[in-house]
């Protein structure tokens, strides 16, 4: 990616995130949502656009989004109004779409994005309420363009930010929080590469200094959150370089192309649609009472922050360790569903970060997916904390808990990786050991005492690892001394 | 023509039996329908069928309340399985695949359901002349239009073809055909009625009442088919009276008289009757006459053809070809475009210089074949009145018109609530013609359309506000035709506006 380092500019960026909602029916019919249904099976005559048909607001759809707006900081509407998008295309059957236009139902609000040299407020415009269109699927067939309706009025929300951000690496940022926001309050699975979590970008650039905003481009199809960072600094770069040659940027719509990593354009500020917005006369205004409001307030989960801070002041974690376990709503889930069953906060944040975080990265796979549940992970920690077991031990039963759904202590038995502490097992072994080293006996009773460690290895070693390294100390020291004196 | 409980006296009684009675209407439908043109389908069979079945019922003691009742279905009321085209090419063919939920409720209360009736198409008209089933007659005078858009409804009640039926109503598009053809045409309060499985013109505006050859059968009627349905969220949930039980209720009505709907352009038979029955209902004491002042009333026509259009160019969109109605030839789009593009290639051949640019550009600027298909598709499909309307409706809402048009005829309808609500809080009543002349001949103003919009002068206020309104025969004109008068009533005052009727039936008899 080429950067082209041009002090004089700085780019202004504001992102529109669209979110699929985990509503279990769609947002104005009263049938199923579910990803992956055989085309055109989840329909009613509405998703269909028959005639006489008419939208039924799903209360879900409003305490999500509401849920959102509150976790976000936003003013909740006490009067929002929906509003008819019109256009035509074969995979909107109503011929318009039903969203929000002059009265979202949330507004100002903002959110805290961290970078590396700090934190940083992003205002939040707007959030609004819409449905999904259906999907046109143009290479199935050889003539035709087929539709599936299937994905017709799914609910979404639409996120407005404030033009606030200005690298492509706070958009990234501002993406990744956005997401953990609506994971965290589990109205949005947040999956880019499946659509159901999507962002445009507004792009401008200006001269350092100036306040007023240059012309805009809008990116569209970004798929992931690379593509993301990705496309907008290519069209920072696109754009200073266009300006640096004495051309102007045109206000025009773009489609990011990720495999030729560039931009083209999809439409031409001429061929802007005009929507003809106009309020929706088949759903009344929708009117929030306060109630309602507070029993979304009230049954708000906690966010990452909160939770964050309760990992550190009630769990003793460092904040690092806090942090990297609250990234994931999910993974934080997991974490104290652990502490469940073993009061060691620590040693289980150990665990998770360096073991668990290392499959899930090698196999690329989410939390949720991990073969390994909380419980057993608990029992395994307790081994070692008990001394049943050393530090490698665990880590190799670990490895066998992946492919193996058995009780870790049997492993361990199984594995012969229990430690035994019976003196009668160890004794002989340290009586060995010093028998078999006289000169490191001789020295160590001269006041070489770091010799000390020398002598656990052997006795360890003999005992293919099951002895007891606390017990061996203990007792290593007792006899030691026991020849000095004699 | 009978009340329908004397009807169901008789079935219950024995003298006749349901399937007689449908035979008696179906057989002049067959005389004289051929005539008039009020249906557009009827089923003989499947109502020979569900009236043996509804009989079956009475004889069992377990009929419900609108078994004896024979109603026809205005076509843009979804019925499952049967063509519910709005009289229009584009949906032809169409066949509703659900019920919508008056047909549910009547059905559930063992209404007969005789046939789909014939209107203007989607619903836009004033004289059930916009149809591709061509005009339905006035009764009366076969000369003269039934008026609309709900004409088939009331040349059907009036023809005696069935005892009652449905319409709907957009901007009079009950009353004023109640009032060509001498019926009883109720506007629900908006919100009254479900809208589901209406086939939408002006979602804001539309309405589902019954039209009836007396008032007693249209209170009956309503109290069936109103109600909350948690199928569309502009249902109100407000209990349902029992509508019958007010029809005899005593009490002088306060009766405002707004001197804006009794002013210019009123044929001046219409107002004579309207005001001679109004002086004897109060010479009788059963009203007591007001006046009232409507400031607003003289912007209602132009606002309800800025929303009611707006609101229709949306609807409309999804008539479009790709899943259902009609969809024009792909064949004949895409010679369309090889044709055009061969002129236009030619062209730029003898061209050169700026004119050459220009042609290439117009020869890029070609729509696509999907674009065109559903150009093409919609041109054929619609009429001439519909294309109008979706036009106006298109301009009102785009960029640069919006705040002119559309968002000050929103605040022009608050206003004309508002004029509503202030006489409200004084009189129960607000009585008027129902439109301002009778009815005229074929074809008379279908080349003004601004002279047929005038039509609704008189009615389309009512569905501005939301409020209800109902047309009742005022008597006649010297040459016979049957002059209406309007009541209209707060919303959710149906009581109202039945109480004031029946005075009206009783003076008249």
């Amino acid at each position: 990616m080429s950067t082209i380092q041009h002090d004089k500019f700085e780019a202004v960026i504001g992102l529109e995130v669209h979110a699929q909602l985990l509503t279990q029916s769609k947002a104005f019919a009263p049938v199923s949502t579910e990803f992956g249904g055989a085309p055109n099976t989840q329909v009613t005559p509405l998703c269909l656009g028959h005639p006489g048909t008419l939208p039924v607001l799903n209360e879900n759809l409003v305490r999500y989004t509401v849920r959102m707006g509150l976790a976000t900081g936003c003013k909740i509407a006490e009067k929002s109004i929906f509003a008819r998008k019109n256009y035509f295309y074969p995979d909107l059957p109503k011929g318009y779409q039903i969203s929000q236009y002059e009265t979202p139902i949330c507004y100002d609000g903002e959110i805290e994005i961290e970078l590396d040299n700090g934190r940083k407020r992003i205002g939040i415009t707007r959030i609004h309420m819409e449905e999904d269109a259906g999907k046109s699927i143009h290479d199935r067939d050889p003539v035709n363009t087929l539709v599936d309706l299937n994905r017709a009025g799914v609910p979404l929300i639409e996120i407005v930010s404030e033009p606030d951000l200005r690298t492509p690496g706070e958009a990234y940022a501002y993406l990744k929080k956005i997401r953990q926001i609506v994971q965290y309050l589990e109205i949005c699975d947040g999956n880019m590469e499946e659509g159901s979590l999507r962002c445009d970008a507004n792009v401008s650039v200006r001269p350092r200094g100036e306040s007023a905003f240059g012309t805009r481009t809008e990116l569209k199809n970004m798929n992931s959150f690379r593509n993301v960072e990705r496309a907008i600094q290519f069209e920072i770069d696109r754009q200073i370089e266009l300006i640096e040659s004495g051309g102007e940027v045109v206000q025009e719509t773009l489609l990011w192309d990720p495999d030729k990593l560039q931009t083209r354009q999809m439409r031409s500020k001429e061929e802007a649609h005009d929507y003809r917005y106009f309020p929706e006369p088949d759903i009344p205004p929708v009117v929030l009472e306060e109630d309602f409001v507070d029993e979304v307030r009230q049954n708000l989960p906690e966010m990452p922050e909160s939770r964050r801070e309760r990992f550190e002041k009630q769990l003793g974690l460092n904040s690092d360790d806090a942090r990297t376990l609250t990234e994931n709503r999910y993974l934080a889930d997991y974490y104290e569903e652990i502490l469940e069953y073993l009061d060691n906060p620590k040693a289980a944040a150990n665990l998770v970060m360096t073991e668990v975080l290392r499959v899930l990265n090698e196999q690329s796979i989410d939390i949720q997916d991990f073969p390994v549940r909380p419980k057993p992970l608990a029992d395994l920690i307790r081994l070692k904390q008990d001394e049943k077991i050393n530090s490698s031990a665990m880590q190799k039963i670990f490895n066998r808990m992946l492919e193996q759904e058995e009780e870790p202590e049997k492993l361990a038995g199984e594995m012969n990786l229990l430690q035994i502490s019976e003196e009668g097992f160890v004794e002989p072994i340290i009586r060995e050991v010093l028998d078999a080293h006289p000169d490191e006996v001789m020295r160590y009773r001269e006041g070489k005492k770091q010799l000390i460690g020398f002598f656990i290895g052997q006795v360890m070693q003999k005992s293919k690892g099951q002895a007891n390294p606390k017990q061996v100390r203990e007792l290593l020291t007792k006899k030691l001394d026991q020849i000095e004196k004699s | 023509m009978a009340e329908i409980r004397s009807t169901r006296e008789q079935l219950e009684n024995g003298e006749i039996t349901l399937p007689e009675v449908a035979d008696h209407y179906l057989t002049r439908i067959r005389e004289e329908d051929s005539t008039v043109n009020a249906f557009v389908s009827v089923d003989e069979e499947e109502v020979l069928d569900t009236a043996a079945r509804i009989q079956k019922k009475i004889d069992e003691g377990r009929a419900g309340t609108l078994a004896g009742s024979v109603i026809g279905i205005k076509d843009l009321i979804c019925e499952k399985g049967k063509i519910t085209s709005c009289a229009s090419a584009i949906l032809k063919n169409f066949e509703s695949i659900y019920d919508a939920t008056v047909i549910e409720r009547l059905r559930k209360e063992d209404a007969l359901l005789i046939g789909r009736l014939n209107m203007d198409e989607f619903a836009m008209g004033s004289s059930t002349e916009n149809t591709i089933y061509g005009p339905t007659r006035n009764p009366l005078d076969t000369e003269r239009v039934s008026g609309g858009s709900s004409g088939g409804s009331a040349a059907a009640v009036a023809a005696d073809f069935c005892n009652a039926a449905l319409g709907s109503d957009t901007g009079g598009s009950i009353r004023q055909p109640a009032s060509y053809c001498g019926v009883v045409g109720l506007k629900p309060t908006y919100g009254r009625v479900s809208r589901h499985g209406l086939v939408a013109y002006a979602s804001s505006f539309d309405g589902i009442g019954p039209m009836t050859s007396n008032v007693r059968d249209a209170a009956k009627i309503l109290k069936v088919i109103a109600g909350y349905d948690s199928r569309d969220n502009t249902t109100a949930r407000v209990k349902v009276p029992d509508y019958e039980s007010y029809l005899e209720q005593s009490g002088k009505l306060k009766v405002g008289v707004p001197s804006e709907y009794f002013g210019e352009g009123l044929n001046e038979e219409v107002r004579r009757n309207v005001e001679e029955l109004l002086e004897k209902l109060e010479r009788r004491g059963d009203i007591e006459r007001v006046p009232v002042e409507m400031p607003h009333m003289e912007y209602s026509i132009a606002t309800y053809y800025v929303l009611a259009t707006a609101e229709a160019s949306s609807n409309l969109a999804r008539y479009d070809g790709v899943r259902y109605g009609h969809r024009a030839q792909i064949e004949e789009v895409h010679r369309e475009i090889d044709r055009e593009k061969k002129e236009i290639e030619e062209q730029i051949r003898q061209a050169d210089g700026e004119e050459k640019t220009k042609l290439s550009e117009t020869l890029a600027g070609l729509n696509s074949p999907l674009i065109r298909l559903y150009k093409k598709s919609r041109t054929e499909g619609f009429g001439r009145e519909v294309k109008r309307r979706i036009l106006l409706g298109t301009y009102v809402l785009s960029a640069g018109y919006y705040d002119a048009y559309y968002a000050k005829a929103q605040k022009v309808r608050r206003l004309i609530r508002e004029d509503f609500d202030r006489a409200f809080s004084d009189v129960d009543l607000i009585v008027s013609p129902t439109a301002p002349t009778t009815a005229f001949h074929l074809g008379e103003n279908q080349d003004d359309p601004v002279r047929m919009y005038l039509n609704d002068i008189y009615t389309a206020p009512a569905n501005l506000a939301g409020i209800c309104a109902i047309s009742l025969p005022a008597g006649a004109e010297e040459n016979g035709l049957p002059t209406g008068i309007q009541f209209m009533a707060d919303r959710f005052r149906e009581d109202l506006l039945f109480r004031a009727g029946r005075k009206v039936e009783q003076l008249l008899s």
